[in-house]
């Protein structure tokens, strides 16, 4: 689950990691009312969406209006504002179609002496929690990663224990960074790893981190994503999610307990397992054809929710055909037939179907497709699956 | 021979009186699978099906002489039912749980590797010897006893696996789910040295899939150590970037993950990267051609 940067910062504040003074607001007229509460020097208004690269980012059709604004008059907040709000700003990592800011956040301007970057993730190959920072700051860290990565520096840490003093020691000198703001870096990194540790964070990213001219480390941009298999010992942290920030369709597929990705294509898909999701998507693909969808109904799948799939998958207006390919583990195919039977009385299936079914009561999920009158092209394995889905919406 | 387990496993059911619990370890023990009791805290001395319920994992292993478990607890239990399992000095540890924080995995993790216990999983559909052994939620009736070891970070994906080495009379020797999520006990690595001393397993499928880079170090691994036939797949050629793979997880395996690089680095080792899910069984035939 992904959170705003206004709200990661009050989870940093509280938390002890530094950050300037600030205020969500969703009107022009409130953005001016906050620039004055800042105390009228020197503010920045930031645009709202889950998606990083909103300083070089710019409104659909506006190039002038970036996604970040320094501002040095109230004025002048109040007409950033305006020109956000409500409106599409496509970034890197928004995709053409851009994402409608709804939200903005006024805050403080403060004197920089440095940029850096610093990130937390759990590391897939040592398996633990690691620490990551580098000098090149304010900048894509993707391509830092790429091109040199000898600037990143990383510290793995026990989630017990936290980082170490020693730790904070070795990253300093690797950042140049000395005296008073030594002292600052200490007080920032392990307030960081203990957040990332009792927040359950997949990924905690303050880029650009800032040293100020006095020597203070502040985290002027905060992205979090929570874990979601832990949200269950966060119930507090749910009033933060952002259903405006996530496809309509995809929500849905949540709420039903399935995984579901809408992509560009016209083919889609029904599949019990991610592994064999992606596969079949890999398999439509390699017979020309393309995927509309990933979607993993999960081991347990009941006939509710792959009823809600299929509503889910024909409501795409893409969709031209559909695959359904099961191996039944612990998901039973009589449930799959059984459930496509009542899909196709209730929502009707107006384009061509492909079914391939294989494991658990697979002999007794075919018979209940052939007595149906359900229109199913039945396909003997994945090949022939694939295959026959392809020719049929050519 | 094989590995890991086989027919003198004795295997406990942690969650045994839960649904899923119930419903799996009955299913392996009518496969044939030496079932010999379960563990629910506070539900010791009942019994499901003529098996008995212990309250701990301690007092289940006195009694019966388990060296394996399959666990069935919810996703907030699971770490600690694999804590106590490896307190308790289980061998075989199969974590079924889909759903697990990884924050907890991490301590698991560390635990597990300073003990004599091997975990599989967590979310993964566990382990099978075919004809001697099976623990965990796959369909028995798909694997036949034969020569090759297949190793998946899938589940359903590796029951297609399976039926294709089946349906070319191949057959299994020891089949293992390592689990979907970022941090699992058992790597590929880790698997690819039983296989290679295993005298039953003659080649080796591994099914791979896009994100991290365990693909990758597993193939720099059998380059210099495995001397069996390997042929692989990964799944994922497809999939839209970003979408599964956060950004920092890119950064630190220095942009590694993608699926073209892994059969990259998989072919570079010479392993058979079967091009379409529905060729793995024909890729291993050509795994063991070429050898």
């Amino acid at each position: 689950m992904k959170i705003h940067e206004y709200q990661g910062k009050e989870l940093f504040r509280a938390a002890g990691v530094p950050v300037l003074e600030g205020h969500m607001v969703t009107t022009p007229e409130e953005a001016e009312a906050a620039y004055e509460k800042l105390g009228g020097k020197i503010a920045v208004v930031k645009a709202q969406i889950h998606a990083g690269g909103r300083g070089k980012g710019n409104i659909i059709d506006n190039p002038d209006q970036k996604g970040v604004v320094l501002c040095k008059s109230a004025d002048e907040a109040k007409a950033a504002a305006a020109g956000l709000l409500g409106k599409k700003l496509v970034t890197i990592q928004t995709g053409p179609e851009g994402q409608t800011v709804g939200k903005v956040f006024v805050e403080a301007g403060c004197d920089i002496a440095r940029e850096l970057y610093l990130g937390i993730v759990v590391d897939r190959v040592t398996c633990k929690p690691v620490l990551m920072v580098s000098t090149e700051g304010g900048v894509e860290i993707e391509k830092v990663a790429e091109e040199t990565p000898e600037l990143i520096h990383k510290e793995a840490f026990d989630p017990a224990i936290g980082l170490e003093a020693f730790q904070v020691r070795k990253l300093c000198k690797k950042l140049g960074i000395e005296g008073p703001a030594a002292k600052s870096a200490f007080k920032f990194m392990t307030a960081m790893c203990r957040f990332f540790i009792d927040y359950d964070c997949a990924l905690a990213e303050v880029n650009p981190l800032v040293i100020t001219g006095s020597g203070e480390m502040i985290a002027l941009d905060a992205k979090i994503t929570f874990d979601e298999n832990a949200m269950f010992r966060h119930t507090d942290l749910e009033s933060l999610r952002d259903l405006s920030e996530e496809e309509e369709s995809e929500i849905r597929a949540g709420k039903a307990g399935l995984s579901y990705v809408k992509l560009e294509g016209n083919i889609a898909c029904l599949v019990n397992g991610a592994g064999l999701a992606m596969s079949t998507m890999d398999i439509i693909k390699y017979h020309g054809g393309e995927p509309a969808n990933f979607l993993d109904v999960g081991g347990g799948a009941n006939a509710a929710q792959v009823t809600e799939a299929f509503r889910i998958l024909l409501s795409d207006k893409n969709c031209k055909g559909v695959l359904v390919n099961i191996f039944g583990g612990i998901a039973r195919c009589t449930t799959i037939a059984s459930a496509l039977i009542e899909a196709s009385k209730e929502v009707g299936f107006t384009v061509p179907l492909v079914v391939r079914l294989e494991g658990t009561e697979v002999e007794e999920g075919r018979k209940m497709l052939e007595e149906s009158d359900v229109d199913v092209i039945t396909a003997v394995d994945l090949t022939d699956a694939a295959k026959k889905i392809v020719a049929a919406t050519a | 021979m094989s590995i890991l387990v086989d027919k003198n496993t004795k295997v406990i059911c942690q969650g045994i009186t839960g649904n899923a619990g119930k419903f799996h370890a009955m299913g392996c023990r009518d496969y044939g699978t030496q079932l010999v009791g379960g563990v629910t805290p506070g539900k010791g001395g009942q019994n499901v099906e003529g098996m008995p319920v212990f309250d701990t994992v301690e007092e289940a292993v006195q009694q019966t002489g388990a060296d394996a478990t399959m666990i069935f607890v919810p996703p907030p239990f699971t770490a600690d039912a694999i804590l106590e399992a490896v307190d308790a000095g289980i061998r075989i540890i199969a974590a079924i749980t889909e759903g697990v924080p990884v924050i907890d995995m991490v301590r698991v993790y560390e635990k597990v590797k300073a003990s004599n216990s091997i975990l599989i999983g967590p979310n993964c559909p566990g382990l099978i010897t075919p004809g001697e052994c099976k623990i965990g939620i796959m369909p028995g009736y798909i694997h036949t006893p034969g020569k090759i070891g297949v190793m998946s970070r899938s589940g359903t994906l590796t029951y297609e696996a399976v039926w294709q080495t089946s349906n070319l009379k191949l057959g299994q020797s020891t089949c293992v789910g390592l689990g979907g999520d970022p941090i699992v006990g058992t790597n590929y690595i880790d698997l690819f040295k039983l296989y290679q001393e295993d005298d039953q397993t003659e080649a080796i499928l591994m099914i791979g899939e896009i994100g991290g880079s365990a693909e990758e170090e597993a193939a720099a691994y059998v380059k210099e150590h495995v001397t069996k036939p390997v042929a692989a797949f990964i799944a994922g050629r497809t999939a839209p970037p970003g979408k599964r793979m956060g950004h920092a997880g890119a950064i630190i395996s220095g942009g590694k993950g993608t699926a073209e690089e892994k059969v990259a680095a998989l072919e570079d080792a010479g392993i058979v990267v079967a091009p379409s899910p529905a060729e793995m069984g024909e890729a291993v035939l050509k795994a063991i051609k070429q050898a």
